[in-house]
């Protein structure tokens, strides 16, 4: 059973959602056992494993990145920057069964200490079918400025 | 030139607030400091064959090092010796020739001027020698290059002193290899550049700002991370550079290689022997892979980190880049141990850069200095801890203190008086 479009986006806005409203608990819940969470450095990489990446988690990874940021203890996640992020520009790059995986853009603000700061970045997105419900199996979230000087970033992108 | 007294901003055991909200101290900063010292400008892994090329800066002037057929590696001003425009944009790369897009000059990886186009239109013809690229004085140390405008002041290795045997210690994790940038997290802070340089022998911010990095480790390595209780110092080694040893068991990586492999590496040796590996390198690298037990804080702007290259970049008075370059095993032409490697990117990628376990909280605890430090008219930044080093550990001669004294910021702040002094 192939998974819809509108499926799709619902679920990555969904998950947008729980992101901008640091609701972290349920968006570990979103994701495959063997699913990747990439944010790379190097704008054209591919070879995540051997290459230098802002974020590259597996399953431990993300959950011991969501047990630090609702801490309490990380003084750039307690409170993060308020975010506030759009995804849109959807495109279909691969289709199968229980399988379908987009690219799309995001947009996203962040306000903290009198300062607004706009991040851009491609994401893509690799959605299956799992007993059911849609999973995430791969997220890859390349920042326009991803080879850039960045800045602290105390939330999830 | 400015009529501060930077003298009477410096005492013994404090540093006054201006140091890090004048402008005017700042723009002495980079005349004083950073155009009459050494300063970091790559590794020569970033630098790998003839013909290639990085960017970067001498304090805020941009700069590109640049690697000839020969294998010289020479540090250029990165500006058109017409009209100023810069002649490279690329971070790095590999080409003989930097065509100005400007008016088309042209300049080999040496920056010698090569071809200015209709160059008739100069009535008494031009001198290619008084235009190439202006040239900086460029050494290495230990894979380290780094340059000065001033052709006068001592050598290389005499600036780095007694902190060159905490590069030879250092280079070790390369397991024998050698050491290679694997890639580098860049990130700026709203804050004065000598925040940075002070938190680098800070042990004793560890416990509280990365809490939640210890947090995040096995009960063993959370032990290891100990790093005011274990035993360790911080060491003046003149001229600014100082050391903080964090885990004195592993300054030397050559050392106890007889000990057991820690089960939380046991895959990563299962790794390393279907790569080919016999069993003492598999040690040897094991060993190696989270780096050294020390931070080396060379002034002005580099440090040897455990595991990574920490380099800082003023910006302006409240405006710092840093860069934390990742290291790992090999040189240009071969990667001894793609497993060790992978290991090391991941456990840079845990604590490093602009959203690892560390660097955030840094990073935000650094711009509250800048913002606190807007308050109070006549208030004093306090680097006064200290109680006696460990006896017998440091090198006779030297001052020095515990793991979480500030002896480090003391000696880097009596090397920017000496300098803004002199």
């Amino acid at each position: 059973m192939s998974i819809a479009f509108e499926e799709a986006t619902r679920f990555i806005w969904a998950e947008a959602d729980m992101l901008d409203r640091l609701d972290y608990k349920p968006w570990l819940a979103l994701w495959t056992a063997e699913g990747t969470y990439t944010i790379p450095v190097d704008h054209d990489g591919q070879d995540f494993d051997n290459q230098l990446n802002v974020v590259h988690d597996n399953a431990t990874m993300r959950a011991a990145r969501i047990k630090r940021l609702t801490s309490g203890f990380s003084m750039s996640s307690a409170p993060p920057a308020r975010t506030v992020r759009t995804v849109s520009r959807f495109v279909v790059t691969d289709e199968a069964a229980d399988m379908i995986e987009l690219r799309a853009a995001m947009v996203l603000v962040e306000y903290k200490y009198e300062r607004t700061r706009v991040l851009a970045a491609d994401l893509t997105c690799r959605l299956v079918r799992e007993e059911g419900a849609i999973r995430l199996a791969r997220k890859i979230v390349r920042l326009a400025n991803c080879d850039d000087a960045l800045h602290g970033i105390g939330y999830l992108l | 030139m400015s009529t501060t007294d930077f003298a009477a901003l410096v005492k013994d055991d404090r540093v006054h607030t201006a140091l890090y909200k004048d402008s005017a101290i700042f723009d002495e900063e980079m005349e004083r400091i950073f155009k009459n010292t050494w300063v970091w400008v790559g590794h020569e892994s970033e630098l790998p064959g003839p013909n290639t090329f990085k960017k970067s800066f001498v304090g805020n002037q941009p700069v590109i090092v640049t690697r000839d057929k020969a294998g010289e590696i020479r540090t250029l001003l990165n500006r058109c010796r017409h009209r100023a425009a810069s002649v490279c944009e690329k971070k790095k790369g590999r080409q003989s020739v930097f065509v100005c897009p400007y008016h088309g000059w042209s300049y080999d990886i040496d920056g010698g001027l090569r071809k200015v186009p209709y160059a008739d239109g100069y009535r008494e013809g031009l001198d290619r020698e008084e235009f190439g690229l202006t040239r900086l004085r460029t050494e290495v140390y230990q894979g380290m290059i780094f340059a000065t405008f001033r052709d006068d002041i001592e050598p290389l290795v005499d600036h780095l002193g007694p902190a060159r045997k905490w590069m030879d210690l250092f280079m070790k994790q390369g397991a024998g290899f050698g050491v290679k940038v694997l890639g580098e997290h860049r990130f700026r802070f709203p804050g004065n550049w000598k925040i940075q340089l002070e938190n680098t022998t800070d042990a004793y911010h560890f416990p509280i700002v990365h809490k939640t990095f210890l947090d995040s480790l096995d009960a063993e390595t959370e032990n290891i991370f100990d790093v005011i209780g274990s035993g360790g110092w911080v060491e003046d080694l003149g001229h600014g550079h100082s050391v903080m040893v964090m885990i004195p068991d592993l300054i030397d990586l050559e050392d106890n290689l007889d000990a057991p492999i820690p089960e939380r590496f046991a895959q990563l040796a299962e790794e390393l022997h279907a790569e080919g590996h016999d069993e003492p390198m598999v040690r040897k690298i094991v060993r190696a892979v989270g780096g050294t037990g020390f931070n080396l804080n060379l002034f002005p702007n580099v440090a040897c980190s455990m595991a990574f290259f920490r380099v800082l970049r003023p910006v302006s008075v409240d405006e710092t880049e840093i860069q934390h370059v990742a290291i790992g095993m090999g040189d240009a032409a071969s990667t001894p141990s793609p497993a060790g490697n992978r290991a090391r990117l991941r456990l840079h990628e845990h604590f490093q850069g602009p959203m690892g376990f560390g660097t955030p909280d840094d990073a935000e605890g650094w711009e509250r200095v800048q913002r606190g430090a807007q308050a109070g008219d006549d208030l004093w930044i306090m680097l006064n801890r200290g109680t006696d080093a460990p006896e017998g550990l440091a090198q006779p001669g030297h001052n020095a203190g515990d793991a979480s004294s500030e002896v480090g910021m003391r000696a880097a702040y009596q090397q920017w008086k000496r300098m803004m002094t002199a």
